[in-house]
Order: structure tokens, then sequence, then C-alpha cells
């Protein structure tokens, strides 16, 4: 099998790209927290854009970000930490919990606002 | 710093923000289901200084974790010279740590 058709590839990927994605998110999160120094109404305009769909949905896609680089981060770890106790013991089944996780994680986001 | 330090320090980084990761998740659910609005959030991280530290912490954490993994990306998905991902990481240091610390700063309630 290829390596790129290897699971293990895929989790790569994800936490790269979530990781990513994170690190460019994370300057504007300072940013919008840091308008509670200009005054409540300035945080609660930027709150009430919060509030639009089309902002929730991408707030959405960041909760699941945040999962998979947690769970597929937690995966690496244990992966570099534990002892392997045969070559071929990369504990593939972590990867779809990681996943299913953070999925998890998206749908109780999508509950608490919908 | 050797790239053994830096593997090193983004594992560390790793163990410590796991915990919090959750914990900062877990406001995140409890706080959208609560409703968003600027006195309820500043209510909250203003009730005792140990959202602020919590938060404090968790800046550092991100300021040694993001630049480094920053920097690996940067070094096997991108032609750019050594100096100049270096410089990058650096940058993203910077603003994880001014802007993070700001933005704790904002949410303490301390500079009202």
């Amino acid at each position: 099998m290829s390596a790129r058709r290897h699971g293990s590839y895929a989790a790569h990927l994800g936490h790269r790209l979530s990781g990513l994605a994170l690190a460019l998110f994370l300057p504007a999160h300072f940013l919008a927290l840091g308008l509670a120094l200009e005054g409540a109404d300035t945080f609660d305009a930027f709150l009430a854009f919060a509030e639009m769909p089309l902002v929730k949905a991408a707030e959405w896609g960041l909760v699941v970000l945040l999962g998979l680089h947690l769970f597929f981060g937690l995966r690496l770890l244990l992966l570099e930490m534990l002892p392997w106790r045969d070559p071929s013991d990369d504990r593939p089944a972590l990867i779809g919990w990681g996943a299913a996780a953070a999925l998890v994680l998206g749908g109780v986001f999508l509950w608490g606002v919908i | 710093m050797s790239e053994r330090q830096l593997f090193v320090l983004q594992r560390l980084s790793a163990l410590v923000m796991a915990p919090m990761v959750l914990l900062h998740l877990g406001v995140i659910l409890y706080a959208t289901r609560t409703g968003l609005s600027a006195e309820a959030i500043l209510t909250r991280t203003g009730s005792t200084w140990l959202w602020p530290a919590f938060y404090a912490a968790f800046v550092l954490a991100v300021t040694v974790h993001v630049p480094i993994g920053v920097r690996n990306v940067l070094r096997e998905w991108t032609p750019l010279s050594r100096g100049a991902v270096n410089g990058i990481a650096i940058a993203a240091a910077a603003a994880c740590l001014i802007l993070g610390l700001r933005a704790v700063w904002a949410i303490s309630g301390w500079a009202a």
C-alpha cells in the first residue's frame, strides 16, 4: 500500500492542516477579545456579528478543528511515548476515535447554538 | 536552540495544553449554550483571578507550541530559506505572546 493511502497519512494531514488553520485564526481571536478594552458596547457589536449564521458555521469548523488537532496530537504523543508491542502496532483505531470525538464536540456545539 | 530542544518543547507544550484545550472547549460549549454577551463573558472571566491566570498560562504554552509547529510546516512544505522560516516562527511567537496577553488583560477586567 502506498504510504499516502495509509490512515496515518490522513491523520498526519488532518493534524497539520488543523494546526495551520488554528495558527492563522489565533491572532484574529486575540484581537476580537481585545475589543473588550474598547468597552462593552464595542465588544457586544462584535458578538452580534458573531451571531450571523455564516460566522456560527465558521465557529463550528473551528471547534471541530481544535478537537481534531487535540485528539490527533494526543495520538501522536501516545505513539511516541508508549511502548510498541509489535512493529506494526500503530494503533490505527485511534484515528477513527479521534475524528469521531472531534465531530461529537462539533455536534454538542451545534446543539447549543441552534 | 537545537532541533532536539524544539522537538522536546513541542511535545512538552502539547502535554501542558491538552487539559487546557479540554477545559477551553468546555467553556466554549458552556458559553455558547448560555448566550454570548459582553456582560456574560466579562462577568465570568473577571469573577476570579483564576480565569486570567489560566488563560495567561494557556497563552504562554501557545507561544511555545504554535511557532514550532509553523516552523516545521514551512520547513517541510515550502522552499523558504532557514533564516526566513526562523524569522516567521519568531514573528508568530511574538504575535501569540503580545496579542494573547493583551486579550487576557482585556477579559480580566483589570483595565477597567
